[in-house]
């Protein structure tokens, strides 16, 4: 499909005549940051500033029932009670709550399309740029061979979700003969407010945290899934977020739902235009994982990073929490954390069920300025609960890599086990990698193993590459990859690859 | 931050409740760190640094009694030929110590020290409060302002005999502070040792200058009262390619709080601190190691073990900070429990903090019971459950009693540990 030059233009002035597709070209080969572009689309704002009349509003663009007002109008109470954490090794200034817009979403989207079909084409031609095609097609873009791959494999249900708004969610009709529900959280509330009442605000409640609160109270698009007991969901399932407008924080709030036995996985990603300004991404993710079901989360996080000096960039405030109720219930957090100008993210297992298993795989990338403090908790709180955790960081230049983390054996969680291993690797002197780990264990017959290790590119390796031909900047690459080997065999499969070319790219200039 | 002395603020109470000598050459230091307490205030349970051992019996004004425990045992290192320098309840007493003149050293006491020139004016604060960044130690302040006596112990050569500092403890009510200053001449090298439970409540800071080329060796054992509680702290410098070690061995106690300040200013120093401990029951024992490397291929080494039972506690909050230019550094960190019951606890954080890329640094931190295949091979073997069990126990302990140079010392220390373990069969 052509692109429509005239309404993807890029952040800086193009020379007339020269073609936007070749300014892309140009930039994507510099290795700068991929998705800086923005969409040129008609808006609507609510009013700057967070009071509850905001908030009333954002219901009401929802069309949410009463009770779903109300909810939120007391996370905002609560809100205005509480702290903006301080504890992260993450500096930025002070973020001014009432000079952001809380909601936008493309005028078009005033009147929900009912199908892909209506779906205003600038916004179908944006996401077909990001390589996330909204048509009912095989695959995500970029995995080579996915063609002669048949129909019934590699299925990707995708849900859209632009600015504040949910822009539309395909294969739904396929997942709904298999009973599996997957749409926006708006229409959730709508159509299943028995399953939403139930689940949301369960797992992260309400007042959790500064930024969980606030989403509570203006959270406007997110996905929601529930597969029901038993059911092996027949595709993967994928939310794809793209913060376009300028000044606007992104709220989103997904749930997800594993009924007894069911396996579902899920797939999430994030761009955002490159700007001079910051912008605010504060996430909510709940999962329940009820007895034998498993979800697999995954995320290729790739926020605009910011510039070189640091300007610009997304804060990325997110909390994200899995609750194993049931027994033998499994989850598995995946993430590639590439992008962002800080990152403040504990993706969480609470293993409430016996025998429940928790495992978190992390690859955080900070270049340039770029500050991340991402780990994971695992509350073992069941018997012979288990839970693994790998985490691969990653500085160069004078970015700031923290990894924070927390296990916790109860008393009650007997002959519960944990592996914990953080590695950091260091590439330049300016850059700093630190780790975090809390380990409290209330038990004996419990077992908790802590490695943690800090080094550089070993330089036998890089003379080995060296040696053969690569240049310092692929070595580099590869070496990386390597060091990430562990986690990016966790991926799933189309994932993977973006995540081992993002690896590389993060880097880029990073040597020398 | 100052707030007004009112009976209601635990920090004012506490600091009306000492008294600072009136003249003397310590005075500014002494006024600086009060200036430093009343800026923090005293540590309170939601401080990030108290997180896991509750303070409130080490900050209050009146410290809680602890009955004197009398033993049999010789004390420990008895056998060993020393200075010895006795105090008891933090009162030093000239009878039971030995004549303090030594070659190559130079020994004073504190509370009696009181030429205005003296060498351990620049030391006596110093690096108590560079040791306060970047994370607050309220009562070492509160030492450095109100220590009522101590040692001032200057080496210039390499002295004979390792010096004996030895805590008696014989009130229920004693609350002693004591602050001693320890400077290493380029090249000198002493051996200290410190044992006994000191008092009902004992605070101690121990400040260590150690020159370039200086050796500094440090074997210390925490007497056995069971109802005792310290709260002590260790500040370090470390001049080019000198040493530390430090090694303290840890049984009983209700409440114990050590913790050591390395600061590693020099190239090609080394600092090694390691802690054996043993708690039964009501123990609460807290390891807190912040090392922090600020020179070029330096070395540091920490390594704590901890055996639990009873519902006994064990903490360890060990910090590696390597800083941005402190390259070739080799940090080591490991931290272990052994949980001999179901009750017992062990809550560790052991961070790494680096800002430069050519290092190599580590830590590990495990927990869990004794090793069940371990204990069926050596009972298949005919040695009986108790035997056994304390052997692996001590095999547990092992790596940290490594730390201690002296063959002589590491037997002391081992055969200490192994009747403590017999005492407390089942």
């Amino acid at each position: 499909m052509a692109l429509d030059t005239q309404t993807l233009k890029g952040t800086e002035n193009v020379k007339e005549g020269v073609d936007q597709e070749t300014v892309d070209a140009v930039r994507e080969v510099g290795g700068k940051y991929k998705y800086g572009w923005s969409t040129d689309i008609e808006m609507e704002y609510a009013p700057k500033g967070l009071t509850p009349d905001i908030v009333r509003l954002i219901s009401e663009k929802n069309e949410e029932p009463q009770w779903m007002t109300d909810w939120r109008l007391e996370a905002y109470e609560r809100w205005l009670t509480k702290e903006e954490p301080k504890w992260a090794m993450v500096n930025y200034p002070e973020i001014d709550f009432q000079n952001q817009y809380y909601y936008a979403r493309p005028k078009s989207m005033a009147q929900k399309p009912k199908s892909l079909d209506e779906v205003d084409p600038k916004l179908l031609a944006t996401y077909e740029k990001l390589g996330i095609p909204l048509k009912e097609q095989l695959i995500l873009a970029g995995v080579e061979g996915a063609e002669e791959v048949p129909a019934e494999g590699r299925k990707v249900a995708v849900d859209a979700v632009f600015d504040s708004v949910s822009v539309g969610t395909t294969f739904q009709e396929e997942l709904k003969k298999a009973g599996v529900i997957f749409c926006s959280i708006s229409e959730a509330i709508k159509e299943h407010p028995e399953l939403v009442k139930k689940y949301l605000g369960s797992v992260v409640p309400v007042s959790d945290n500064f930024y969980a609160t606030l989403n509570s109270a203006v959270f406007s698009d997110g996905s929601f899934v529930y597969v029901p007991p038993g059911v092996r969901c027949p595709m993967e399932l994928s939310t794809y977020f793209r913060i376009n407008a300028e000044n606007t924080g992104q709220f989103e709030r997904t749930l997800i739902i594993a009924d007894k036995g069911s396996y579902v996985s899920y797939l999430e990603g994030c761009t955002a235009p490159q700007r001079d300004e910051s912008q605010l991404h504060a996430a909510v993710v709940e999962i329940i994982v009820e007895e034998d079901a498993e979800v697999k989360y995954s995320t290729v996080q790739n926020w605009y990073p910011g510039d070189e000096e640091g300007k610009g960039g997304i804060y990325n405030f997110v909390t994200k929490r899995a609750d194993c109720r049931g027994d033998r219930a499994k989850v598995m957090w995946t993430q590639v954390e590439t992008g962002s100008a800080v990152t403040w993210k504990y993706p969480s297992c609470i293993l409430r069920g016996d025998d429940s298993q928790g495992e978190f795989y992390s690859i955080a990338i900070a270049n340039n300025m770029q500050q991340a403090d991402t780990g994971t908790k695992m509350i073992h709180l069941g018997k012979r609960t288990k839970s693994r955790i790998v985490s691969k960081g990653i500085s160069a230049g004078k970015a700031q890599n923290t990894y924070r983390g927390l296990v916790s054996m109860h008393p009650k969680a007997k002959e519960s086990r944990n592996y914990t291993q953080c590695d950091s690797l260091l590439i330049g002197d300016k850059c700093g990698a630190h780790t975090v780990p809390y380990i409290e264990v209330k038990n004996n017959s419990s077992r908790v193993e802590h490695e943690a290790t800090t080094s550089k590119v070993d330089d036998d390796q890089m003379f080995y590459c060296r040696s053969r031909g690569m240049d310092e900047e692929e070595a580099v690459a590869l070496v990386v990859n390597g060091f990430c080997k562990d986690v990016l065999q966790a991926l799933p499969m189309e994932f993977a690859m973006e995540a081992q070319a993002l690896v590389a790219i993060s880097l880029e200039g990073s040597v020398g | 931050m100052a707030a007004p002395a009112l009976q209601e603020n635990p920090t004012e109470a506490r600091i009306a409740s000492h008294a600072m000598p009136a003249k003397g050459w310590s005075l500014n230091a002494r006024e600086g760190a009060l200036a430093r307490l009343r800026a923090m205030g005293l540590p309170q349970r939601r401080d990030e640094y108290w997180k896991f051992t509750r303070p409130d019996t080490l900050t209050q004004v009146v410290a809680p009694t602890a009955a004197v425990f009398h033993n049999d045992e010789a004390p420990l290192f008895d056998g060993i030929e020393r200075l010895k320098v006795v105090f008891v309840d933090g009162v030093f007493d000239a009878e039971a110590s030995d004549d303090l003149t030594l070659e190559g050293i130079s020994i004073e006491r504190l509370a009696t020290a009181e030429s205005d020139l003296h060498w351990a004016r620049d030391l006596y604060g110093t690096l108590e409060a560079r040791g306060q960044h970047p994370v607050e130690r309220p009562l070492a302040a509160l030492n450095t302002a109100f220590a009522t006596d101590g040692v001032l112990i200057n080496v210039t050569d390499k002295p004979s005999k390792p010096i004996s500092l030895i805590y008696r403890h014989e009130s229920e009510t004693s609350d002693a502070i004591l602050h001693h200053c320890i400077k290493l001449e380029a090249g000198a090298e002493l051996t200290l040792l410190e044992n006994g439970p000191a008092a009902a409540r004992f605070n101690k800071s121990m400040e260590v200058e150690v020159a370039d080329g200086a050796t500094f060796h440090h074997v210390r054992a925490q007497g056995r009262d069971h109802e005792r509680r310290a709260a002590t702290h260790i500040f370090a410098r470390l001049g080019k390619g000198s040493q530390f070690k430090s090694f303290t061995l840890t049984v009983n106690g209700q409440l114990t709080r050590n913790e050591c300040v390395i600061e590693l200013t020099g190239d090609d120093a080394s600092a090694h601190v390691a802690g054996a401990c043993v708690g039964d029951g009501a123990f609460h024992h807290d390891d807190t190691v912040f090392v922090t490397h600020d020179a070029v291929n330096c070395e540091s080494r920490q390594v704590f073990k901890k055996v639990l039972r009873n519902g006994a506690t064990g903490v360890f909050q060990g910090k590696i900070l390597v800083k941005e230019g402190a390259q070739k550094t080799d940090g080591y960190q490991i931290s272990q429990s052994l949980l001999l019951d179901g009750d017992s606890q062990f809550l560790a954080k052991p961070e790494l903090e680096i800002y430069a890329d050519d290092v190599a640094c580590s830590h590990g931190s495990t927990s869990g019971a004794i090793d069940e295949d371990a204990l069926f091979y050596l009972r298949a073997r005919g040695v009986p459950k108790g035997d056994a069990t304390d052997m692996l126990t001590l095999s547990f302990l092992a790596e940290a009693v490594e730390e201690i140079d002296s063959e002589e010392l590491r037997d002391e220390v081992n055969g200490r540990m192994s009747s403590w373990l017999k005492r407390r069969r089942d």
